[in-house]
This record gives structure tokens, sequence and C-alpha cells, in this order.
């Protein structure tokens, strides 16, 4: 099923809105507690491969996605969990893909690098720096060629701010006006490297020559990715063409599961968690009030929901290969 | 019956397939406003408009990317790259994500597009405006290579490339734009993965596609003043490759040379030869012969280039090979 025209709901709005602030802190929860136990699922061999855990970066997905509607696409990267769970995709399809079982949304096939649900409008996680950005010009340009109200979005890292194909994009997205949102999640870092090491230019000023909008908040605060991106996002269902969101966030574990950091700072990476958006998240619902009962239900069910998903997925069939065989293109008729 | 250029076939197909199937956009540089840089989408956008037929900058890319993500969302884009040597520019679109993406997700979408370019020699256009790179494509398991030889095959291949759900590599050669042959008035599609058989002959198979199928009808009947019957077939599609006509005329004629323009090391008459080596081993009653270019690339002097492009003298030197 490719993605199509769906009913278009109003986008939910208001942080100071204390239900919105514990659904947030809900799917928050989710992301990180779901990569921590992939960090023991990978460790044990249960999931196999290359993982890229987004483990600090969750309030980009999670802000982003509260702006957007289920008809509305993104394309995501090789840290693309988050944007993937912040978008709806089953927990138990996710842990089956990721461990290789015939359940999962790829049917074994992908594996984290390619996560994707197309019902959802969830293009795929990708295993090509940057290839998002095009992809999901694409559906950009779908969108606007079908007049649907939807529109796209496509994450990418700072490291992914090298790559010649977002110049591209973000020159075409401007001449064409078309309705699509880039999402930079600025995490500091370009696979082993320091981005600051890598980059000559600011994406601010990279906007500017395209005569984009461009806004930057603190990408650990869920509240603040949020607000802009609806802010984004109006602007864009508007007809005022792409927007520019970067969200400044951590990279807490390395570039893949495995890698040790040694290239980084202890004292730095010791202090990550200061600026931890789950403890940004607990302070805001703190001050509105929330009792901290219900915040340790939410924490209750998140595990259980986890718990399930993994037993799930532990259970699932091992994918056969002449099915796999038969898809290399598409069955005739059908 | 009319006579219509290769280039105005493949314009009907692209006129037809927007007029019939709003889904269908066309994308690329200079493709609109310009007509393309061969003519072969002139008027359309007059007759379609710029939403459907579009003009981007020359980003080669993006404009790939894009057609992916289009084609996953609902779209049918048919985008051109104005020389097949620009496709290097092309690959990460058309390899890692294209060709894969229905498998890689299990199945959930399809990626129907179509990549228009030309391929091929013959213009002194140098080493980068004249390749034939179709068999690099061709190994790229999900996707589908054609390369019509005429405004038929040309009409008929490119409207089922179109209603294809998948990736199809669909390669012109520029020396066919202009030249002329009957199209019928009242055009069909033709069905991908199947060849045709230009001309029948039992002492020899000679396996063509492309410009280089008339090369071969030109050298059989050159033969046939000297009592040789070559038969002809035209591959049309490279990738599925209908190896069961190829291998039925090896089993009426066993003997077969496998012509083509790209180099000859690691190309599609490799893949030929070798699977009728082995599924064809015991109809074979001489080795089976390729002619292709040198292993080098493609000189700008015409001198060079001539003595560069298969020939119809290498092509018939070689069929009398397999007749010693």
């Amino acid at each position: 099923m490719n993605v199509t025209d769906a009913t278009v709901r109003e986008p939910a709005m208001g942080p100071a809105d204390p239900s919105l602030l514990l659904k947030w802190y809900a799917d928050l929860l989710l992301i990180r507690r779901t990569e921590e136990k992939l960090i023991t699922l990978f460790a044990d061999g249960e999931v196999p491969g290359f993982i890229h855990l987004g483990i600090g970066q969750e309030a980009v997905s999670v802000g982003v996605m509260n702006a957007l509607t289920p008809s509305d696409t993104i394309a995501s990267t090789h840290r693309g969990h988050g944007h993937a769970l912040a978008k709806g995709m089953s927990l138990k399809a996710f842990f089956a893909e990721l461990m290789g079982k015939e359940d999962g949304l790829c049917r074994g096939r992908g594996g984290s690098m390619h996560v994707a649900d197309m019902s959802i409008g969830m293009l795929g996680a990708n295993g090509i720096v940057g290839a998002g950005i095009s992809i999901a010009l694409g559906s950009a340009l779908a969108h606007k060629s079908l007049e649907r109200k939807a529109i796209a979005v496509t994450f990418f890292g700072d490291g992914a701010l090298a790559e010649g194909v977002l110049h591209e994009c973000l020159n075409m997205a401007a001449l064409m006006k078309l309705p699509l949102l880039f999402v930079c999640e600025s995490n500091g870092w370009s696979e082993f490297s320091q981005t600051a090491k890598q980059i000559a230019f600011s994406l601010g000023k990279l906007a500017d020559a395209h005569a984009i909008p461009y806004a930057r908040v603190d990408g650990n605060d869920v509240v603040e990715v949020s607000v802009s991106a609806a802010e984004c996002v109006a602007s864009i269902r508007a007809g005022s063409g792409p927007c520019i969101l970067e969200c400044a966030t951590d990279r807490v574990r390395g570039h893949f599961e495995g890698d040790s950091q040694k290239y980084r700072s202890a004292e730095k990476l010791s202090l990550l968690p200061v600026s931890d958006p789950i403890r940004v998240a607990l302070a805001h619902l703190t001050n509105a009030g929330i009792p901290d009962a219900k915040i340790k239900r939410i924490a209750e069910v998140t595990e259980a929901k986890i718990e399930e998903a993994i037993a799930f997925a532990r259970n699932a069939a091992l994918p056969e290969f002449t099915s796999a065989f038969e898809d290399v293109y598409t069955a005739q008729g059908s | 019956m009319a006579l219509l250029n290769f280039g105005r076939a493949i314009n009907k197909a692209l006129s037809d397939a927007l007029e019939q199937d709003p889904a269908v956009i066309l994308i690329g540089e200079d493709i609109a406003d310009a007509g393309g840089s061969f003519g072969v989408t002139r008027s359309l956008k007059e007759r379609f408009g710029a939403r459907r037929v579009i003009d981007t900058p020359i980003s080669e890319a993006a404009i790939a990317g894009a057609a992916v993500g289009a084609a996953m969302c609902g779209l049918k884009p048919v985008f051109e790259i104005m020389f097949m040597d620009f496709t290097t520019l092309v690959m990460d679109a058309i390899v890692n994500q294209a060709a894969k993406a229905h498998f890689m997700f299990g199945g959930q979408c399809s990626v129907p597009l179509v990549l228009r370019t030309p391929h091929g020699g013959g213009m002194s256009a140098g080493p980068q405006h004249s390749q034939c790179l179709e068999a690099w494509f061709a190994h790229v398991p999900g996707l589908k290579v054609i390369v019509p030889s005429d405004s038929h095959s040309a009409y008929g291949l490119l409207r089922s490339a179109i209603d294809d759900p998948d990736p199809v590599i669909f390669v012109e050669h520029k020396a066919l734009y202009s030249q002329k042959s009957e199209v019928s008035d009242t055009p069909e599609a033709l069905p991908l993965g199947k060849a045709a058989i230009v001309r029948s002959g039992s002492d020899v198979s000679i396996v063509a596609y492309g410009a280089y199928v008339h090369i071969a009808v030109a050298a059989a009947n050159a033969l046939s003043a000297r009592g040789i019957q070559a038969e002809v077939i035209d591959l049309r599609t490279i990738q599925p490759w209908d190896e069961s006509t190829v291998l039925a005329s090896l089993s009426r004629t066993h003997r077969m040379v496998i012509v083509h323009e790209a180099v000859e090391a690691f190309g599609v008459g490799a893949e030929i030869a070798a699977r009728m080596a082995d599924i064809g081993f015991d109809e074979l009653d001489a080795p089976i012969v390729r002619v292709g270019a040198p292993f080098m690339p493609v000189a700008f002097s015409p001198a060079l280039e001539k003595a560069y492009r298969p020939s119809e003298d290498r092509l018939s030197a070689a069929v009398l090979r397999t007749l010693e």
C-alpha cells in the first residue's frame, strides 16, 4: 500500500495543556525505554546487525510529530527509531523487524536502518546519510501535485549538512514552494567527528541564502520543539513553502551501538543528563502540577507495553527465503 | 500506419500517458519550456501545464530522489536525465532507494518511476556524453531496463514502463531520435521482458538491442548474399531479458553472436553468453561470440570513435567465426 490521501485532522496544540504534556511524556518515555531495551537485546545478540540509537534526541521526534496528522509523510535517517515510534508505528511490529522476524513491518528485510510504515506516512529510515531529504522532497511534490492538504517532513542530522543533495533540495523546495519541513537534529556529531570541524557554514545562513524561514530551538525541550514545529507546519500548510527547523540536541550513545566514543570527552558526556529531554519534560509536568502517581503510572504502562512487544517479537516466526525472493519486484496483476 | 520518428513516438507515448493517467508527471532539466535537449518532450508543457511537466534546476540527485518519494506517494514520475553518462549522479536514489524499496519495506510500497535517458555514441560527444551504461542498472535487483530499437517498440515499451509498478530505466539511443519507422494509428503497449525476432534465419542467431538491431539486420542482409541466413533477435528488454526466446533461437541455429555498443567486458552480452553456454550447451555447434566496444572510454575524434564503435564488418566477421 502506498501513501494516499487520508482524512486530515486538526493537529493538537497548546503546550500548557496538561493532557498533552502527559501524552508527550509518555511518547518520550516509550522511545527512551524501547531504545534502552535495545541496548540489552543488541548486546545479547537478539537484535543483529547495526543499530543507531537516538537516546537524548527523543524530544525532536515527539515535538515535531505533534504538529503532524496521519496523512503527513516523514522521511527519516539511520537514527530513526524515535521518528517511527512517534509517528505511530506498532511497537510489536517494530521489535519484530529489529529481530529479523516475519511479523516485522518490513518482514525482516530492512531491520533497524529501514523501519517503515506506509500506512502512517513513515517513508522509511534510511541507511544513506541525506537520502531521505530528496525522498521527502518528492513526497511533498506529490502532496502538492495531487492537491492534498498533507505536508512532508525530512529529518536529518547535522552530519548531513555536508551532503550536496541537501543544497539541491533546499533550492528546489524553495523554487517550487513545496510543503516540506526540513528538521535538522543537530547533535554536534557527524558520525565519529565533530560537526564543527566539518562544516564551514551555519544552517541559519544557508536558510537565508534560500529565503527559507528558519528557526533554531532547544531540541531537548519537547514543548519548545512542538511550539516551533506547529508554527512551521502552519506556515507550510498555508502554502508559504518550506521551513527549516534546527533542533539542538545531544547524541548520548555512540554513532552506532557498541561505539565506545573514545573520541568524546568523558566530562562532557557526564553532563548530558542535565539537558535530558525526559528530565526537561518531567519538569514541565511538575510545574503543571501533575501528581507523581500519574507519572509513575505512565512508566508502568510503558514498561508493560514494551515487555509485551518484546515477547511478541521473540515468539514471531522467522521469514521464509522464498517469499523474500518473490518480492524483489511487485507482483503483477495485484 | 504512419511513419513516425523515434523521438516523436516517445513524445506520443508520454502524451498519451499524461492524458490517460492523472498520476503521471514528467520532471527533468529543460524538458518543459525547452522541450528537452533532444526535443522529445516538445509541446507537452503547453498541453498539460507546468504542474505536470516540470522543469528543474541542474540537480540530478534531487530530481531522482524526488521521483522516488513522489512514486511512493501516489504519482508516476517519468524523469529525464539528459545523457546516460549523467546517471552517475542519480545512483543513490536509483540503486539504494528505488530498486530496494518494495523489497526492503516488506512489499508495503512500490516505486512506479521511469528514468528516461539517451545513450550511445556517433556524435563526437566525447567520453562523458556517449556511454552505454545499461549493464550497470541490469545488475541491480529491483530495476528493469529497456532499450527500444524503433518507433513501434519505443511507444509500446514506454507505455508499459510507465504503467509498471517498479522502477524502469528506459534507454534511448541518440542516433535513433530522427529515424522514422512505422507506428500503428492506434498503437498499443508492448509487454516488458519479451524479445522480438525481427529477421528469421536458420544458420546463426544474432542478439542485439537498441540501435544495434539495425546494424544486425544490415549485417544479416549482407550475409544472406553469401548464403548465410542469420536470425536477428531484438532483445527490447535487458532486464528481465527474454531467455526463452533467445534459447529457442539458439536451438534452431546452434550458433550465436551477441552485439552491443556498450563495452564488451562484463556486459549484457557476457550475461547472455554465460546463460546460453549453461542452459543451451547441448545446442551449441560453435563458441558464442560477443561483439562490443573495446575496454576504453569513448573518444571524441570521429576517427577514434569510428574505430571504437562495433561496426557491421566486425559483426559479420564474428558471425563468420561461428561458422568456421
